[in-house]
């Protein structure tokens, strides 16, 4: 079975913009999410940078805020927020037939972190003290109760599972959604990804490999993804959601189309797990089959929504990568990093950047890439600087490279575009 | 394309290859025991020997032992399926694992450093050794593997979701994938984050202390391990003149309704939904292996699912884990381990331990020693904290 699978509601948690208008409207501004970091006190950190949510929980209809970790709460505001976007009625639904995606890279990190803290004496002691054990602990542990809670809120009794797989769970969780859909294992999936990963030990973690930018003096400006003053990425958080559903379903009750689910792949580079070799081999080979399953040719693509994550290696693997792939048309089709606005939610990110491909297809606008003022020599494609544009879109790909080797690739086309 | 398992890489509490662990398991030697002072759980199961074992020193530096364990099984995996990934096209191996608690030794060794040293004394692996993938990249890095990767996390169903993830990988044209899955949960802190999750068993006695579908259950014990698959299209498996255990004939997951809703438990429907999957029918099934949480209400539900598909008492079930704990991520894929040598060896193998099998959990349990007779078909069972649930269909290696 090979169903067509789209795309009918969409929910944002992203820094500078709570909900999915607000992160449009930011998005197509060219405006910056990156800040000095307020979560918690990061004095004595290399990178003291970050792009934050201003997320009341409250606010967001999260009701056991005191349970859920910020992650699972991004989820669930993001999954509802798609739910009531679709418009679907699932409780007229089979629950069989409803399937729960939830792609993250680091689950619950903050609240086993601030848990540790307080069981271990603030790490002096190696054996844990039960006594100062807060309840829920597991759930933090064992980052598949994200899924059990958009399931939960949904009524989803199909298939349901975390999508883990770095800094790709944000594309490989939309993939999987549609794969179940496609394959015929559920009807409709809510399926998306959430990571709330400013922590210190995150922060630390990076700081240890000088991954992300030390540019503390200037943080509007320090995700420079494809310019050459770039000094690494801003680690950010956030959420979005998809409500997918077989296209003859979707069709017949009317709902609203934003994109059809194209065409997906990922390979491995097992090369290294931190490093990428400059020739973007199996990033391009996960374009090309994307592509092939997407029955889409190379100049078909419109727009790629890129990985750029504003590290020297990723910005030149991607772009060997898409010149591999694309051959000639690279050079002619617009190519952006929302990275430089919102940071890298590591895997949320590749959820939220389907979710600006799909927002772009609906509004026929590329949204830029902030922060590109001189691109590196070797970057040399043109990466939408500073402004939004309008565009004449068909079919956007989506690219995204992660720790482990990963390389992912999904195409999104517009709905209605016989191909 | 029918998906074949070809290699084993089972890395157990009670036993390490399956030459080690498959006469453990048939004779009841059990991989639990006490667990040191000190900790929050009182038993486990533990993967005995050196530590680190099969794994060179520089990656061992850089890895949780989750990752570890999974090196070395994907290497016993891969050896046993006779497979030189360097006789496979550049993207022709995949790595599909499954995943709990990921690298928390190492991630509570990097915290600690945080918090009682300071950011500057966290090391340069934490990055890439405690997140859910590394065990995945690891793999892909030290087999060339360049195909798919993923990885499921769906607590102690993850092992089957892998696998199931693992098939479609081979129907997208990648002929093998190494998957399956392990677990190191015995850490300090991951400990106390078990202790309070309501399911573990305060039990001191390795013997008694974990009990599935007895009268005494009374929780579960963790432990650490799992196994590690070679998942091969068959055609392939075919074509090297490989030998194949078993065909992975089906697969479904479901997942239950929230706490406190009217609505039965889901689990029926992901048993009923492997078994179409298969084109088999309940009839066709000489083996349940079962999830066995070995709490009263859980053992009982499952035993209410397996009797309402089959009725009651009309398939053997049995839980081989009462002799290795339950491993999360490594626990799935090592019953389908289990089921496959079953399935091979045409030999069931018993629940060591329960002698006082519960009258509400009507169920055919296979104890003490193991059944002999034809096993053509097995049913593979998995339940994850919080509702997840999914189930494999095993057959014998058909043409």
């Amino acid at each position: 079975m090979n169903r067509r699978v789209v795309l009918t509601g969409i929910g944002v948690v992203a820094p500078g913009g709570i909900g999915t208008k607000a992160f449009w409207k930011m998005i197509t501004d060219g405006r910056t999410a990156t800040r000095a970091i307020s979560l918690f006190d990061a004095t004595g950190f290399r990178s003291r940078i970050a792009a934050e949510c201003d997320f009341d929980p409250a606010e967001a209809g999260i009701a056991d805020a005191g349970r859920l970790d910020r992650v699972a709460q991004f989820a669930v505001a993001a999954a509802a927020e798609a739910l009531a976007d679709s418009g679907l009625d699932t409780t007229a639904l089979d629950p069989a037939r409803i399937a729960s995606v939830v792609g993250s890279a680091v689950g619950c990190t903050t609240r086993l972190e601030d848990n540790y803290r307080l069981v271990s004496a603030d790490g002096r002691d190696w054996l844990v003290d039960p006594a100062r054990a807060a309840p829920f602990l597991y759930d933090y542990l064992v980052p598949s109760s994200l899924a059990r809670e958009v399931a939960w809120l949904t009524g989803a009794e199909g298939p349901a599972a975390v999508i883990s797989t770095g800094c790709t769970s944000g594309l490989d969780a939309v993939a999987h959604a549609a794969r179940l859909i496609a394959e015929g294992s559920a009807d409709v999936v809510v399926g998306g990804a959430a990571e709330a990963p400013i922590s210190p030990i995150s922060v630390a973690c990076f700081d240890a490999i000088k991954a992300t930018s030390a540019n503390n003096d200037d943080p509007e400006h320090a995700s420079r993804p494809f310019d050459d003053r770039r000094d690494g990425f801003v680690l950010g958080e956030g959420s979005a959601f998809f409500v997918l559903e077989e296209a003859g379903a979707a069709e017949r009750r009317g709902a609203h189309v934003y994109a059809e689910f194209g065409g997906y792949a990922g390979r491995g580079n097992a090369f290294h797990m931190t490093g990428l070799r400059p020739d973007g081999r199996e990033m391009s080979e996960a374009i090309d089959v994307a592509l092939r399953r997407a029955g889409l040719a190379a100049e078909d693509v419109d727009y790629v929504n890129a990985h750029g994550s504003g590290t020297r290696q990723n910005d030149r693997h991607e772009t060997a990568a898409v010149k591999r792939s694309l051959g000639a048309h690279a050079y002619r089709v617009p190519m952006s990093s929302i990275k430089s606005m919102v940071g890298h939610s590591l895997g949320a990110i590749g959820a939220i950047e389907l979710a600006a491909c799909a927002l772009a297809l609906e509004h026929q606008v590329v949204p830029p890439t902030a922060n590109l003022d001189v691109a590196d020599p070797q970057c040399d494609l043109d990466y939408v600087p500073h402004t939004a544009r309008d565009q004449r879109l068909d079919a956007v790909l989506s690219v995204g490279s992660g720790f482990g080797g990963f390389q992912s690739a999904v195409l999104l086309t517009r709905p209605g575009v016989t191909r | 394309m029918t998906a074949t398992i070809t290699g084993l890489g089972i890395v157990a509490p009670n036993g390490v290859g399956a030459d080690v662990y498959w006469p453990a398991t048939l004779t009841g030697r059990s991989g639990l025991s006490r667990l040191p002072e000190g900790h929050a759980v009182r038993v486990g199961g533990v993967v005995s020997g050196e530590r680190a074992a099969g794994v060179p020193g520089r990656i061992a530096v850089q890895t949780d032992r989750w990752t570890q364990l999974a090196l070395r099984g994907s290497a016993l995996a891969l050896a046993d399926a006779g497979l030189d990934p360097a006789e496979l096209g550049p993207f022709d191996l995949g790595v599909v694992t499954a995943a709990s608690s990921g690298g928390n030794e190492f991630g509570q060794r990097e915290i600690q450093k945080l918090w009682a040293q300071g950011p500057d004394h966290v090391g340069a692996y934490q990055s890439i050794a405690w997140f859910y993938a590394a065990t995945t990249g690891q793999v892909s890095i030290r087999h060339q593997a360049k195909g798919p990767c993923g990885v499921l996390v769906s607590e102690q169903a993850a092992g089957l979701d892998a696998l199931g993830q693992a098939r479609r990988v081979l129907r997208d044209d990648t002929p093998v994938v190494i998957s399956g899955g392990t677990e190191a949960p015995l850490s300090p802190y991951a400990l106390l984050c078990q202790a309070g999750n309501g399911a573990i068993s305060e039990g001191t006695d390795p013997g008694t202390a974990y009990l599935p579908f007895d009268r005494r259950a009374a929780g579960y014990v963790p432990g650490e391990g799992g196994a590690m698959i070679v998942l091969e299209d068959a055609g392939h498996a075919r074509g090297r003149g490989a030998r194949r255990y078993a065909d992975l004939a089906g697969y479904a997951a479901s997942f239950d309704p929230p706490p406190g809703s009217p609505r039965p438990p889901a689990l029926t429907a992901a048993i009923r939904g492997a078994l179409r999957d298969a084109g088999l029918g309940p009839a066709d099934i000489d083996v349940v292996f079962a999830d066995g949480a070995g709490t009263r209400d859980a053992d009982r539900a499952e035993a209410e699912a397996i009797a309402a598909v089959f009725g009651a008492g009309e398939v053997p079930v049995t839980v081989p884990k009462t002799l290795t704990g339950r491993l999360y991520a490594g626990g799935a894929s090592l019953d389908v381990a289990t089921a496959a040598l079953a399935i091979h060896h045409d030999l069931i193998p018993p629940t060591a331990g329960v002698t006082d099998v519960s009258p509400d959990c009507p169920i055919d349990l296979v104890r003490d020693l193991p059944r002999f007779g034809s096993v053509q078909c097995a049913l593979v069972i998995a339940r994850g904290a919080g509702g997840f649930n999914a189930a494999v269909v095993l057959t014998a290696p058909a043409g």
